[in-house]
């Protein structure tokens, strides 16, 4: 209780005093008040390190290097404004096959682990919000225990499971399934997981599922289950409810976490590079390898600008359902 | 169950999606259940059984390089978590408490973007910015200042996205109950709406502190010479093949990130129900 009182003392001090400042200082009062910095804070901040920074990797992707800087964009000489653009970087993107088969091939795996992150997590889902209401918090702590773990060591992991005699491994030819996936063209050989299209669809979708699940746990947790009662009344069976008014209902979920998952794989790095083969070729390794192998900064800009194009569109949705999602819970 | 609400037969129905969470949960962990028993593995090849042995931990006092990885990391997780919770408790409040500013759409969405936005853009972008900025200006130099600016840009986003969805569901009666009593705008925040949102916070800030520790390419970018972080350590390391030292790091951050959050847990529930016992005996005396 003294702890609390002293608080409160050491509170009421802190504020008298800065009232006093303020009144000392109407001027700044009227300019300094909780909004302005509240707000104004984390956007400068916002400006400064995350939108000045596209705009920069925008000007270096069409810029010329001159030695080891960049050749500004604009020049004034003899009072001429000159804009110069190099395109080059572009045209070659377009005109070699490796990039435009790498970045089809990037959306491919980005979209076959989005599909299959909806698969096994819309299920998972459902029962976690249909569970008792007693056991829930549970079984949420546990699908966001992985994000309190190192999401590289999980990575990591997969590798020692589907390498030689690893459990999963083992456990996949016993069951004979490699037969299948040689059959489906997945692995290299029968009883090789690694470095391998399924090796690398696995580890994506694992570590994604939990962005798949979160979203629409706490959608379908939200749904009121008497429409379901209603549409029994009416007539309707299980499924056909189940079709025509949670799945509806659970739309902003879906979306939401489908994009959380879809537009990161896209760029995906570190699971490629790790669980990946020569065979899955993936854009965010070609990013670091123009970036950190061939040195080509111009390159790897422009490389960087196709990936923002290609998924601004599933980011300006993902932003809208988001806005969205966060205005109506009020 | 109640009818109209379960597909199949109700005990079919149980069984199945006990099946199914079980299954997507032994999914969830097996990875770090295998992590931690080959930690403990004598034998150099990582994945096969060779007999009991803590000789993997023995080394790690050793490994220069590692423990070198680990403090920087440590070091810069703590002032990410740090800056991330105040910079997200900030934007979140921002967006929650004035639902009309110039500029809120584009707010949002720079809010929001990171979460999605693949690592490699924000990490080569970042870095470019900087460097202009460097060559013009002539600070900042790559290292741990620049780690940190890439780390806190991310946990800003996961922080003010978990502060966002708290301040939603708080009953704004009691600030606007605490205004109508006379406090002032701060005194609002800080005593009634800031021990609301602590645990909130605090989970924020173990997230955000993990993120960090956890980051691989924005660190590859940022980082400079002489400040190599614990996971480009690994990350360099798993990319050559499996390496026990590895398992016996991720075995050692398993252990610390469960007693981490029992620890926290266990003080929230504390501070809960201290709470509670507070506002019954402020409800006796009014």
């Amino acid at each position: 209780m003294t702890a609390t009182s002293n608080l409160a003392m050491a509170e009421a001090a802190t504020s008298a005093r800065v009232a006093a400042w303020f009144e000392r200082h109407p001027r700044l009062a009227r300019w300094f008040n909780g909004r302005s910095v509240v707000i104004g804070i984390p956007y400068l901040w916002l400006l400064a390190f995350f939108m000045l920074p596209f705009l920069i990797v925008l000007k270096i992707s069409v810029s010329e290097i001159d030695g080891v800087r960049f050749k500004d964009v604009l020049t004034l000489r003899d009072n001429l404004l000159q804009l110069t653009i190099k395109l080059g970087n572009y045209v070659f993107i377009t005109q070699d096959d490796l990039y435009f088969t790498t970045y089809l091939s990037s959306i491919k795996y980005a979209a076959v682990t989005t599909v299959l992150c909806l698969a096994i997590g819309y299920p998972f889902a459902y029962f976690m919000a249909r569970a008792k209401a007693t056991r829930q918090p549970a079984l949420l702590m546990l699908v966001m225990l992985p994000f309190w773990t190192s999401f590289l060591l999980r990575v990591y992991a997969w590798k020692a499971l589907l390498s030689e005699h690893g459990w999963i491994a083992d456990l996949l030819s016993a069951l004979r399934i490699d037969h299948a996936l040689l059959a489906a063209g997945l692995i290299p050989a029968l009883d090789r997981y690694m470095n391998s299209p399924f090796s690398l669809v696995l580890g994506m979708v694992y570590t994604y599922l939990p962005f798949m699940i979160l979203p629409l746990y706490g959608n379908l947790a939200k749904m009121d289950l008497r429409l379901l009662e209603a549409a029994a009344d009416l007539g309707a069976t299980p499924f056909v409810a189940f079709w025509k008014i949670t799945v509806p209902l659970s739309k902003a979920g879906i979306i939401a976490g489908s994009m959380l998952v879809f537009i990161p794989c896209v760029g995906e790095f570190v699971i490629p590079e790790l669980l990946g083969g020569p065979q899955t070729l993936m854009i965010g390794r070609v990013l670091w390898d123009e970036f950190f192998s061939n040195n080509d900064w111009p390159m790897a800009s422009a490389v960087a600008v196709v990936m923002i194009l290609l998924i601004i569109v599933p980011l300006a949705v993902f932003n809208r359902y988001q806005a969205q999602a966060q205005e109506v819970r009020r | 169950m109640s009818r109209g609400r379960s597909l199949f037969d109700a005990s079919f129905n149980r069984a199945f999606a006990r099946g199914w969470l079980a299954a997507g949960y032994l999914f969830l962990f097996l990875p770090i259940v295998a992590l931690v028993f080959y930690s403990f593995n004598a034998s150099p090849v990582a994945n096969q059984w060779g007999g009991f042995s803590l000789r993997w931990y023995a080394a790690l006092p050793a490994d220069r390089e590692m423990v070198e990885g680990f403090l920087l990391s440590l070091r810069i997780a703590v002032f990410t978590a740090c800056g991330s919770v105040v910079l997200g408790t900030l934007a979140g409040f921002a967006l929650v408490k004035y639902r009309r500013f110039r500029g809120r759409t584009l707010f949002s969405g720079m809010v929001n973007a990171p979460l999605v936005m693949p690592e490699v853009i924000i990490g080569l972008s970042l870095l470019l910015m900087l460097v202009s900025v460097q060559r013009t200006v002539g600070v900042p130099e790559r290292g741990v200042l620049t780690i940190w600016f890439g780390h806190l840009l991310l946990g800003m986003a996961y922080a003010t996205v978990m502060v966002q969805a708290r301040l939603q569901d708080l009953n704004p009666q009691l600030e606007e109950a605490a205004m109508d009593l006379g406090a002032r705008p701060w005194q609002v925040f800080a005593l009634v709406t800031l021990p609301m949102i602590t645990q909130t916070l605090l989970s924020a800030w173990l997230l955000t502190f993990t993120l960090s520790l956890d980051d691989v390419v924005l660190s590859a970018f940022l980082s400079g010479p002489g400040s190599t972080t614990m996971p480009l350590v690994i990350f360099s390391r798993a990319r050559l093949g499996l390496n026990p030292s590895v398992n016996a790091i991720a075995a050692l951050t398993v252990l610390v990130v469960s007693i981490g959050i029992i620890a926290a847990s266990l003080a929230l529930a504390r501070a809960e129900r201290r709470r509670a016992r507070d506002m019954a005996a402020a409800a006796r005396a009014g």
